[in-house]
């Protein structure tokens, strides 16, 4: 029934009635923006607790934060060039959570997909950029939908459980890329620190004009606007959704479940390899072990603070992106150690998913209870 | 000396190792034995373990005793449980979610509070020399078996004969198979696993200590490397038998000494792959043991996992 108010049908309704309605829809609305937002809130005083218990100042912790994250030109932008992986890594854990799967292994798409865009560019290093970097990023994106997908086919094939299996291939990505970095694909000319062979300067993904932030942030929310579109507005996604809520059901239906397990999975992970082209092509200039920077585990971070809505992953990203990016200032101005950020993030990943028990409860969002109470 | 020996050099290093390398193992795997058979999942044990290894060793290295060191580890490892046992009491929460928040929550902590101990040297846990009969040095140095090892070994046992033959045993199976009948028992299912969870967290703090206190023996940001996670698989391998458990830890632990075994013997190539031998392993079980069809003989009814 809540489909039907929700969808509409309220046209040609009485003008107060359909003013009720979109009232309730309102209602319902805020719910699953006011939640998120107070546990996000909440986690925030929390850490600020734990920041007074260990003698430092909250308050300087997030003028500090709000400073290196958020407070001048220079800080939006290295903001908005760290969410832009983050947005992709999400998108690795929201994707396949809509068939109910918990996917934590995106790490292994991004490194995977760094591996296989810089082992592809010396290939074609005399190609034009314009041809070489979408070449680039089919090689990323292949790597790490196979990856992420070979995840999904596991389970849907051999019952596999999703979120141990991807786990396991991260490590073991890491592995893989940590061998052809110091071996088979390694450019002797790296002493210091093994790497690939620079990818040719016509294969540099250049910066979004007027602005010190690279292309990935764009490509980044285009694939969260798409995968909204797919998720919310086709059948492949409305048939995700039945499925991840009632797999038997799904299949009485006639769903191919499990093409859209493998397609979900491979898709997200495709995202994840895009995040790791990225890296390779804006900002490294090789593959070598700073791909493993972490990005797949804050993903799935604003993964779950988005409700795995692939929309709310946008500002979600970007507020991640801009307490990563004022780690150092904090670090040097309040001697705290690197792992504080890793503190408040397992913190908020804690009290977001407590919020959980708290849908529903409340009567200002659930207007049915209203009337009974 | 390697030349000597040849490849027995290699065998005999692997077992040694797999004794040194199974010991967490057999005690996360027996901790999480325990959440699982009252019917939760704690993906969390990774941070547990992380967190175990860093207090552990900064106990130790403060008081100057490797067994307070490994007591606070384990009391730890029972917070983190709790902790855990205590969110998932809450209605509509995921506990594989609240794991995978623990796992991020407990490593955070570990490094915020560890930086000043990566430095100083704490005091070691004992071990008992078994290898005494032999002359070769090799195998001396393979069965200078740690005591935990040994305490390992009775845990399993001791935990399989609770399992079967104790009230306290029954009580949990019954809230793992089947939380309805547990409660028309009498039973809070909640506050049985809540405590189950605890108790799997002691065992994984414990192992911590191990990690940092004996093998590989000091405090680091890389310590742990999804022993915590692996010891999740392990379980589902080991068909939620403690017996069992402790065979399936001595095969990953074997897998885990095959990279440094090899190097030891002066193989030097494919280093990195050799290291992810039990990553695959554990992959490789898991994608022989599990079905799509069946279910699992012996799983716990209520288990999120195995549904």
């Amino acid at each position: 029934m809540a489909v039907v108010t929700e969808g509409g049908g309220t046209g040609a309704a009485p003008p107060e009635m359909a003013g009720r309605a979109i009232g309730d829809w309102i209602a319902r609305r805020a719910e699953s923006i006011a939640i998120p937002l107070g546990a996000l809130i909440a986690g925030l005083l929390l850490f600020g607790v734990f920041l007074i218990l260990n003698g430092k100042s909250p308050i300087q912790f997030y003028e500090l934060m709000y400073q290196g994250g958020f407070g001048t030109s220079f800080s939006i932008q290295n903001t908005l060039t760290r969410a832009a992986p983050l947005l992709l890594a999400a998108l690795c854990v929201a994707l396949p959570a809509r068939l109910g799967l918990v996917v934590i292994g995106g790490e292994g798409a991004i490194v995977l997909g760094g591996l296989g865009a810089a082992a592809i560019a010396p290939v074609i290093s005399t190609w034009p950029g314009f041809l070489g970097i979408p070449i680039m990023g089919i090689a990323a994106a292949l790597m790490g939908g196979l990856w992420i997908g070979a995840v999904g086919a596991l389970r849907h094939y051999r019952g596999v459980n999703e979120t141990i299996a991807s786990l396991l291939m991260a490590y073991i990505a890491i592995a893989l890329m940590n061998h052809f970095v110091e071996g088979p694909l390694r450019d002797p000319a790296s002493l210091n620190k093994p790497s690939t062979e620079p990818i040719p300067d016509a294969f540099w993904v250049g910066e979004i004009p007027g602005m010190s932030v690279h292309w990935g942030l764009v490509v980044g929310i285009i694939a969260c606007i798409v995968s909204w579109i797919l998720i919310d507005r086709t059948t492949w996604g409305f048939s995700a959704r039945v499925a991840g809520g009632n797999v038997r059901a799904a299949q009485i239906q006639g769903l191919p479940v499990g093409r859209l397990i493998i397609g979900f999975t491979a898709l997200g992970g495709a995202f994840a390899g895009l995040a790791g082209m990225f890296e390779v092509a804006a900002v490294q200039g090789s593959a070598n072990a700073s791909l493993e920077a972490g990005y797949g585990y804050t993903g799935i971070l604003i993964a779950f603070l988005a409700r795995h809505n692939p929309l709310a992953i946008i500002p979600f990203g970007i507020l991640l992106g801009g307490i990563e990016a004022s780690n150092g200032l904090i670090q040097r101005r309040m001697d705290l150690p690197d792992a504080t950020v890793l503190v408040l993030e397992g913190l908020l990943f804690v009290v977001i998913l407590l919020s959980d028990t708290l849908y529903g409860r409340f009567k200002i969002f659930n207007p049915e209870k209203r009337g009974a109470g | 000396m390697e030349g000597e020996l040849g490849w027995w050099g290699v065998v005999i290093a692997i077992i040694g190792g797999a004794i040194r390398v199974s010991t967490p193992f057999i005690f996360v795997s027996l901790g999480e034995t325990i959440t699982e058979k009252s019917g939760r999942i704690n993906l969390g044990l990774e941070g547990t373990l992380v967190f175990g290894a860093m207090i552990g060793y900064a106990v130790a290295y403060l008081t100057g005793s490797a067994w307070i060191g490994l007591l606070v580890a384990g009391a730890s490892g029972s917070v983190f449980g709790a902790f855990h046992g205590w969110i998932c009491s809450f209605p509509r929460v995921n506990d594989i979610a609240v794991g995978i928040a623990l796992m991020l929550f407990g490593t955070g902590l570990a490094f915020f509070f560890g930086k000043p101990y990566i430095a100083p040297v704490a005091p070691d846990l004992p071990a008992i020399a078994l290898g005494g009969w032999s002359d070769i040095p090799q195998v001396r140095d393979a069965l200078r078996v740690n005591v935990l090892f040994i305490i390992g070994i009775a845990a399993a046992i001791g935990l399989w004969w609770a399992f079967r033959r104790t009230r306290i045993g029954l009580i949990v199976r019954t809230v793992g198979d089947s939380a309805d009948a547990a409660r028309a028992l009498g039973y809070n299912v909640n506050r049985v696993r809540w405590l189950s969870t605890a108790a799997g967290g002691v065992l994984a703090g414990i192992a911590g200590g191990y990690l940092s206190l004996y093998y590989p023996g000091s405090w680091n940001e890389g310590i742990s490397s999804g022993q915590g996670l692996m010891a999740v698989a392990l379980v589902i391998f080991a068909r939620w038998n403690p017996i069992a458990c402790f065979w399936a830890a001595l095969l990953f632990g074997g897998a885990g000494a095959l990279g440094p075994a090899l190097q030891g013997a002066g193989v030097t190539g494919g280093y990195y792959l050799f290291n992810a031998a039990p990553y695959v392993l554990t992959l490789a079980i898991m994608i022989l043991t599990q079905s799509k069809r069946r279910a699992l003989t012996g799983a716990p009814g209520e288990l999120s996992i195995t549904r």
